[in-house]
């Protein structure tokens, strides 16, 4: 009994991390009904962010170090959120309406988010800061010009590659220069060690089992963010916007809804719950340039179960699937079902086949595709004639 | 009336000059690189060609489901490993009566599995690296478009099958050699080593001749009538149902055949790589291949063709140079591809000189300036009784 | 062409979590006649052929075509047994010229693998010319559909409907976005079909609705019919004035449709 129970709690943990994954995704699938594979490295540059926030806290000691968290899930919040905001703005809304190109962007940014962890160093920086100058700068002066419009395409033609070949000029430059400061890579493709505060570390004893207060934190983190995005959507100015644009774009803008900027924002505030989730994980383990990619086909069959633009069916779906993939993962269904004797042998030879973390997900998605076949909408599908074109 | 059988007959006898000449130009360039180019480039090179080429193979697959149908699949890494490991576990099996493949004895295992037991037979490993990446796909594409499941749904449930099958063909060391994949550089075929230059280019050869077998394949399957619903049900799958035919059956075919094209271009490969490991079922890899098809230009299988070997190159070239440069590049490319060329080079290049490379090759220029006069059938008898013939 | 009841709907009810877009609607139609449905906005006019076609299945009730009851059948199954449809936005497909589109439909074994090896037989690509001709889209045969004109497009859906050779045709709102030419030459095409076809035609402009309404017009309000009958009886019928321009001033806008009347009449 104290194992099913222990399965899960573990199992919720693993939902909610699911969960608060999965929520910023869902909101923008539900919203633009784009998905977004740089969700994962939105997580990254979460996780990313706290490993900052907390190496800057370290210096000033116990008291101030513990409280760092609360200036990290903000900085987290905000720096991916920002990312969130440049991708819709630089790429995204000249996608919509052509999901599967903006599945492959997406994914375009997210190469480039991984790799630019790796190698950032100063003179990378340097080099993107010379060219956002010149060539958002230069863009800034030029449309001032009454005939911006017919010299725009030209104008991009021109300022691109000419700031680019600026920007890599004075980036050689300093590297020639050879300051080992500015050529160390930040972080480096090693993965990096967030310190949990003291606060986070040990955990309680509940009916024989250890239950972790990070597990305990992030559960808490996810129904906080779970009620804020309710609160948002439903009882303020821009959710009600929001969901005017998600249940009728056309109608909405001709109502003088800015179904742009709605655009944009709900995307910054999906990206910010990525930021959010990052931050999460990364008191579970280790943070590298791939920490996000761990978790995003598992996020990404969440918004699938779930069905689209409904909260109660991306929290039923999460928590679901983490409780299955952790129950099938451990053995413990394999354990429940051993003590009945001779005749169950084939269930229990037949869980414990998939009993590791890897085989569980085989598992998993099985049970998922079995599920879609009785119900492809998802778990709470939108009904009426809108619903499929 | 007798004026359209005309125009019909002139019509079929310049379809018929036309596939003449693209026959020959086909057999030209087959015959450029199966002659010329082995005298030209070193052994080593070559064989990376022969790689690509198989690469080329797979795009060609992609682009008959996602430039023809409108399905983007990102789990095709499955139907290319499929393949790779048949032809793998064959020659693996090259071995003296009662012995094991090598690794076997490291895990403990002392009999055969039961499904190595028919890869003995060349001839049905040749048929399961067709049939079985054939059959997989077709049964995953049955399970989900029977519901009606399309779209962004589709792309991420391909991707999300990708994962488990990597997952699962790495935690099973007992059955396939786990991470560590099989080797087929170190084991004979027909006597031969598969690493003999004599065998490679004997892969070289059959990869060429296989390019062109599946090159016409597609051209057959998307010229007639079932390559015109193809289009329509990229186009409009609803309109499609209500002119009675069920998209259904069209999508699972083309999506088994596009897997099975997709298990050759996987054989070719395992055989000049020297190893199969379910890193060829990363979700990078996979992502990849519809990336050389956006680059080349979807909807055309030349431009599948192109795209892999041009992007294929400059990987090469790149990463050679600039290791750590290449992802940024990949990066990029997505973007561009998807944002500023959404055709892709062959779309470009019709766009650009299109029109004057006709009338330089001695085509009719075609022009929709006056498409009522253009199209008006007795201009168009007299256009066709003046060209020269 | 075949005689009797071509179409019997009964008590169908659908909804949609709760919301009754149609509530126990009953409907019939004679083999051979051009019926009208009107109706105003969220009568459940388009989910009256959804159900039909087979797109959305009925809550309660059947629908019985030519004899055969269409429960649980697919959408293609219900084509192939002979109802086309005609979507209110021309949808042809723009990257197949104009020739393709119509042999697309016209093709007589729409299953997998003849339409893989199969090859159009003679009497297919006879059928496809005379369509080309009917609808007067001989000369732009072999362009893309998508460099047509808006009427154009709607006359190449209209001949494939017909390549389809349906029994009941289904055409939802023709008549929208059209100049007025564009709509007389629709108006004379409907009818022509209806003289071989039996016609369920949706519409909101009455203009054309006069010029092609010669058997009964049926009134849709909240997913039931309201009332059935000539276009003259239910332009007098209190019931159908209230519902499209509402109570209080009652005799002020009667006296208007009158006048309406009066003046399309001469």
């Amino acid at each position: 009994m104290s194992a099913l129970i222990e399965g899960l709690f573990n199992g919720i943990s693993i939902g909610s991390v699911l969960l608060i994954a999965a929520l910023g995704l869902a909101i923008v699938f539900g919203l633009m009904g784009v998905i977004n594979l740089a969700h994962g490295e939105l997580m990254m540059l979460g996780a990313y962010t706290t490993f900052l926030v907390q190496s800057a806290f370290r210096p000033l000691g116990e008291p101030w170090f513990d409280l760092y968290i609360f200036l990290a899930l903000p900085a987290a919040f905000l720096v991916a959120g920002l990312m969130g905001l440049i991708l819709e703005r630089g790429v995204i809304r000249f996608l919509y309406g052509r999901p599967l190109e903006t599945l492959l962007a997406t994914w375009g940014v997210s190469l480039i988010l991984r790799q630019f962890v790796r190698s950032v160093n100063w003179i990378l920086a340097i080099g993107i800061v010379v060219f956002c100058l010149l060539f958002f700068g230069g863009m800034a002066i030029l449309s001032r010009r009454s005939n911006w419009e017919k010299i725009k395409n030209w104008a991009i033609a021109i300022l691109l590659p000419v700031s680019l070949a600026i920007a890599v000029l004075v980036s050689s430059l300093i590297q020639e220069g050879g300051q080992l400061a500015l050529t160390r890579p930040w972080f480096s493709a090693r993965n990096v060690d967030v310190t949990s505060p003291s606060w986070l570390r040990g955990g309680v004893q509940v009916l024989g089992f250890q239950m972790p207060y990070a597990r305990l934190f992030i559960i808490a983190l996810t129904i906080i963010c779970l009620i804020g995005v309710y609160w948002f959507l439903n009882r303020s100015t821009w959710g009600l916007r929001i969901r005017a644009v998600m249940q009728n774009r056309s109608m909405s803008a001709c109502l003088g809804i800015p179904t742009a900027k709605v655009d944009a924002l709900t995307f910054a505030l999906g990206s910010g719950l990525a930021g959010i989730a990052g931050c999460a994980v990364s008191f579970l383990g280790s943070v590298g340039p791939n920490t996000g990619q761990s978790y995003i086909v598992d996020t990404f069959m969440v918004v699938v179960v779930g069905g689209v633009g409904n909260l109660a069916g991306t929290i039923v779906a999460g928590m679901g699937i983490g409780i299955l993939n952790y129950l099938i993962g451990s053995g413990t269904l394999a354990l429940i079902f051993m003590p009945l004797g001779e005749a169950f042998q084939p269930v229990v030879d037949f869980f414990l086949f998939f009993a590791t973390s890897s085989m569980a997900k085989v598992m998993v998605f099985a049970l998922i595709i079995a599920f879609l076949q009785i119900k492809p909408g998802g778990l709470f599908p939108q009904k009426g004639r809108t619903a499929e074109l | 009336m007798a004026l359209g059988t005309t125009i019909g007959i002139h019509k079929r006898k310049q379809q018929q000059r036309r596939q003449i000449i693209e026959g020959a130009i086909v057999i030209a360039i087959a015959l450029i690189f199966v002659v010329i180019l082995p005298a030209l480039i070193p052994a080593f090179r070559l064989r990376s060609l022969g790689r690509f080429l198989a690469l080329a193979i797979v795009a060609l697959g992609i682009d008959l489901i996602w430039g023809y149908t409108g399905l983007l699949s990102l789990g095709h890494g499955i139907f290319f490993a499929l393949g790779g490991y048949a032809i793998a576990m064959h020659l693996n099996l090259q071995l003296p009566e009662g012995q094991l493949p090598e690794f076997f004895t490291l895990y403990g295992v002392d009999r055969l599995p039961w499904f190595w037991e028919p890869f003995n037979s060349f001839p049905f490993t040749i048929l399961a690296l067709v049939i079985i990446p054939g059959i997989v796909a077709g049964l995953l594409g049955y399970l989900v478009f029977r519901n009606r499941i399309k779209g962004v749904y589709f792309s991420i449930l391909t991707q999300a099958a990708l994962i488990v099958f990597y997952n699962f063909f790495n935690g099973q060391q007992e059955l396939i050699n786990g991470t560590n994949g099989l080797k087929t550089d170190t084991e004979r075929i027909f006597g031969v080593l598969a690493s003999s230059p004599q065998a490679q280019r004997t892969f070289y050869i059959l990869t060429i001749l296989s390019l062109v077998a599946v090159y016409y394949l597609c051209r057959w399957l998307t010229s007639g009538r079932f390559g015109r619903i193809l289009i329509a049900i990229r186009d409009d799958e609803t309109r499609v149902r209500f002119t009675g035919y069920n998209p259904t059956g069209f999508k699972v075919l083309v999506f088994a055949i596009s897997g099975a094209i997709a298990g050759i271009a996987g054989a070719l490969y395992t055989v000049q790589t020297g190893i199969i490991t379910p890193s060829a079922m990363e979700v990078a890899f996979s992502i990849e291949m519809v990336i050389w098809v956006a680059v080349g230009g979807r909807g055309t299988l030349i431009g599948a063709i192109l795209g892999t070997l041009i992007v294929r190159l400059a990987q090469t070239f790149l990463s050679e140079r600039y290791p750590e440069s290449w992802l940024f590049f990949q990066g990029a490319l997505f973007l561009i591809v998807v944002t500023v060329l959404p055709n892709g080079i062959v779309g470009l290049f019709r766009d650009l000189i299109g029109e004057k490379g006709r009338s330089l090759l001695g085509f009719r220029r075609k022009s929709f300036t006056y498409p009522s006069l253009e199209e008006d059938p007795e201009v168009q008898e007299e256009e066709e009784e003046l060209s020269p013939r | 062409m075949k005689q009797g009841k071509i179409l019997e709907i009964e008590n169908v009810t659908v909804s949609f979590d709760g919301f009754k877009a149609l509530n126990q609607l009953s409907f019939s139609m004679d083999a051979g006649e051009l019926r009208v449905i009107i109706g105003p906005n969220g009568a459940g006019k388009t989910t009256f052929m959804d159900v039909i076609t087979g797109k959305v299945q009925p809550t309660e009730g059947k629908v019985i075509f030519d004899g055969r009851n269409l429960r649980r059948l697919p959408e293609h199954k219900i084509a192939r047994l002979g109802i086309g449809r005609k979507f209110q936005t021309p949808r042809v497909y723009l990257n197949l010229t104009v020739r393709e589109n119509l042999d697309l439909v016209c093709s007589r074994n729409k299953d997998v693998f003849p339409t893989l090896f199969g090859r159009p037989s003679a009497a297919e690509m006879r059928t496809v010319s005379g369509l080309l001709e009917t609808i007067g889209l001989e000369a732009k045969a072999n362009l893309p559909a998508a460099l047509l004109s808006h009427g154009e497009k709607q006359r190449l859906e209209i001949g494939m409907l017909v390549a389809q050779s349906p029994d009941l045709l289904l055409v939802d709102e023709p008549a929208a976005g059209l100049t007025d030419e564009e709509t007389d030459n629709l108006a004379a095409l409907l009818l022509s079909l209806a003289k071989s076809h039996s016609i369920i035609a949706i519409e909101h402009d009455m203009e054309f609705v006069r010029q092609i309404a010669n058997n009964k017009v049926t009134v849709l309000h909240q997913g039931s019919v309201l009332c059935e009958g000539s276009m003259d009886e239910v332009q007098n019928d209190p019931r159908v004035i209230e519902v499209y321009l509402g109570q209080p001033q009652e005799e002020i806008q009667q006296q208007e449709l009158e006048k309406v009347s009066h003046e399309s009449s001469h």
